[in-house]
């Protein structure tokens, strides 16, 4: 019996040490002589919103297979990058997780997360680490007002892209009854409560205010009460996964509202979700149009030669804030994230989205708002107020 | 007074879904006293099967009409489904005929996970969309509107459940399904392949939650391999609202809750003075099966359970 007993538990602790033995093997793929650098990239890489989050690990994959064939040398060292990716699965529970994880493996930086839920609770983590943070994607003004000194974000913030929605749906739309669903994540709750106030400060009248849930499919309750109200138009804070069904059932219960929709819903897979239901349905973008970027035509060329489908939606963004880390690594001299993160907040960088700089808490300066309209089964530029050429504030709307 | 007829046709469509799958619970538990917690997976694969076929023929480029293209899914989904819930009986349930309650339940439980990632294998974690094939049209009733695809529904789920009701109660299969139902061992003695009927009522059950998947899909325009967990959890709702092991109990349950769940959360707002909001919309179901629960414990319609010697 003893013996069995012993036996047993030097069978388990075998077992333990060989589970931690094949752990993460981190050996460098190296380039002769060089550091090799990590870069993490996290985002939902599976479930409903896959489809925006394999787009940006596509976009960072891309960026380093250009860095890596542009021998990028930094302190008089060439410099190999490799790519870490991890999936948060857009749960603001796995998020925390996910960071421990990437911050364990001692990337030097990371680009992430997509939501805004999930961008904000890793940035503890990744403050507490000393990891620079550039998230692509994450609207919600919170991330950048905890006062990480890592945390940035390369696009315009719900601040911004809230107030014009909301001033475009009072001014442009003239909208005599707006009716609001959001659902109920930081991203979705923080836009349409910001387009809500914008709105209404506008002039607008919201007659309806309904939430739902990131995971739910059946909106014909929320969407009956709605019509009910009469609205002309309605305003969904959340992403295109449910935007699009969202939709169809809106079309099915005979509401002719106009559907405005934030960054969130502005993906090309919108149309896919939402089918016919989807013409007409205007979207917000904090940035410019990919054929307006200074690189973007060339950028989804190449996008579209390497991985065999057309950009989703934030890839240009992740792309540009690899190279952020790239060039403030270079100016630094070093790939240490303790040496180049205050170069980092310094950056003055022309990526494929536009200029790049960050304000005193990391948000993007001058970020521009864009609005687009779905015309035929693609989004088309209508207008796009703010950016570096007008300068912050001025609501010059470039007419396409 | 318009946007109550329009939850209410909501409700029936969505209450029509879940006595089509409330049924399949009810069955079940009417025979062998499992309640089969992988029934929602049973639809959840019918709906991808059916989801994948289509996506087949489309690919195809055939230019069939959709009514046929929905029609080979069903078909192709149906076998799928049987299949599955008679390996599930054979493998998982009827081992374990003679042990104690707890343990089919657990294995059940079992089942569902496994099928929930066997699924998450097959056809990965991203909510698939339907294709575009259905053209709906609105129909204007009254003020409030209503689809083709709806009508489509109700009228289906009806006509299954009449066919199901005629099985039962007309033919030798039902005669025998419903002595089981009352007591299995004295069943047996009258020369009741006991067996034969569990199975019965399991490919019965599947039929129609296959069936449920198609339609499920096709009305939200979304399936995934999470979608049956919530939906069965629902169903078997539903199932125990109306009496579990009762047939009817289930038909008028699922109705019931589909109503329920679409009123609660149209006027969960209101009745809250906006404390709730809708995102509770689940909640409120399972908060009237509480309540039915406390007052009437054997559901509206009463259950059937077979008697134990």
């Amino acid at each position: 019996m003893a013996a069995v007993r012993v036996g047993s538990i030097l069978i388990l602790a075998c077992a333990i040490a060989g589970l931690a033995a094949c752990g993460d093997d981190k050996k460098a793929a190296g380039a002769k002589g060089g550091a090799t650098v990590t870069i993490g990239i996290a985002a939902p890489l599976t479930g409903p919103q896959s489809h925006i989050g394999k787009d940006l690990e596509n976009a960072v994959r891309l960026a380093a297979e250009d860095a890596n064939a542009a021998k990028v040398v930094v302190g008089g060292k060439p410099v190999h990058f490799e790519v870490q990716a991890e999936d948060d699965q857009a749960d603001p529970k796995m998020a925390p997780v996910v960071a421990q994880k990437l911050a364990d493996a001692r990337v030097a930086a990371v680009v992430g997360h997509f939501n805004s839920g999930t961008t904000i609770p890793a940035s503890r983590i990744y403050n507490d680490a000393g990891i620079p943070q550039i998230s692509p994607s994450a609207t919600n003004p919170k991330y950048t007002e905890q006062g990480f000194k890592t945390a940035f974000r390369v696009v315009a913030n719900d601040n911004q892209q809230g107030k014009v929605v909301g001033e475009y749906i009072a001014r442009e739309l003239k909208s005599k009854a707006l009716a609001i669903i959001d659902d109920r994540t930081a991203y979705g709750q923080g836009v349409a409560d910001v387009v809500e106030r914008s709105a209404k400060a506008a002039g607008a009248n919201v007659v309806a205010r309904e939430f739902t849930t990131d995971r739910s499919t059946d909106f014909k309750a929320i969407l009956t009460k709605i019509k009910g109200t009469r609205p002309d138009v309605i305003f969904f804070g959340g992403i295109d996964t449910q935007a699009g069904p969202m939709l169809q059932q809106m079309r099915g219960l005979g509401i002719e509202a106009q559907f405005v929709g934030a960054d969130g819903i502005q993906s090309t897979e919108l149309f896919k979700l939402g089918g016919n239901a989807v013409e007409g349905t205007l979207a917000s973008f904090p940035g410019l149009p990919l054929e307006r970027m200074p690189q973007g035509a060339s950028f989804g060329e190449r996008y579209r030669k390497k991985w065999n489908q057309d950009v989703v939606l934030y890839a240009p963004q992740g792309y540009d804030a690899f190279n952020v880390f790239v060039e403030a690594m270079k100016r630094a001299g070093s790939t240490d994230p303790a040496k180049f993160l205050p170069e980092v907040a310094k950056t003055d960088y022309n990526g494929i989205t536009g200029p790049i700089r960050f304000d005193e808490k990391g948000d993007l300066k001058d970020g521009p708002i864009t609005i687009f309209k779905a015309v035929g089964g693609k989004w088309q530029a209508l207008a796009t107020i703010g950016g570096p050429s007008q300068g912050q504030g001025a609501k010059a709307a470039e007419k396409n | 007074m318009d946007i109550l007829l329009q939850q209410l046709i909501n409700g029936v469509t969505l209450g029509s879904v879940y006595a089509l799958v409330a049924l399949g619970y009810t069955m079940v538990y009417g025979i062998i006293g499992l309640i089969n917690f992988a029934h929602g997976e049973l639809v959840m694969v019918g709906a991808l099967t059916a989801l994948s076929v289509i996506a087949a023929l489309l690919r195809l480029g055939l230019g069939l009409p959709p009514a046929a293209m929905m029609l080979i899914a069903l078909l192709a989904a149906l076998p799928v489904c049987m299949l599955l819930a008679y390996a599930m009986e054979r493998v998982a349930y009827r081992p374990l005929r003679r042990a104690p309650r707890l343990a089919p339940l657990i294995t059940a439980i079992g089942v569902s996970i496994v099928l929930q990632n066997v699924a998450m294998l097959v056809w990965g974690r991203s909510y698939f969309s339907f294709p575009p094939i259905l053209s709906v049209t609105n129909y204007d009733v009254a003020g409030a509107t209503i689809t083709d695809l709806q009508i489509l529904i109700v009228l289906l789920s009806a006509a299954l459940m009449a066919g199901l009701l005629l099985i039962v109660h007309r033919t030798r299969l039902g005669l025998a399904m419903r002595a089981t139902a009352e007591n299995l061992g004295v069943a047996a003695l009258m020369g009741v392949d006991a067996n034969r009927i569990i199975v019965a009522a399991f490919l019965l059950g599947s039929a129609l939650a296959a069936v449920a998947g198609l339609m499920v899909s096709a009305y939200y325009g979304i399936a995934h391999y999470y979608m049956g967990f919530l939906l069965g959890l629902k169903a078997f709702t539903a199932a125990v609202l109306g009496g579990i092991g009762n047939i009817g109990g289930a038909m008028l349950g699922g109705l019931l809750l589909g109503v329920i769940e679409s009123l609660g959360a149209g006027y969960i707002g209101d009745l809250t003075g906006g404390f709730l909001g809708s995102n509770y919309q689940d909640v409120f179901a399972f908060m009237v099966l509480v309540v039915v629960l406390t007052i009437r414990p054997s559901g509206l319609l009463g259950e059937r359970v077979s008697e134990r010697a």
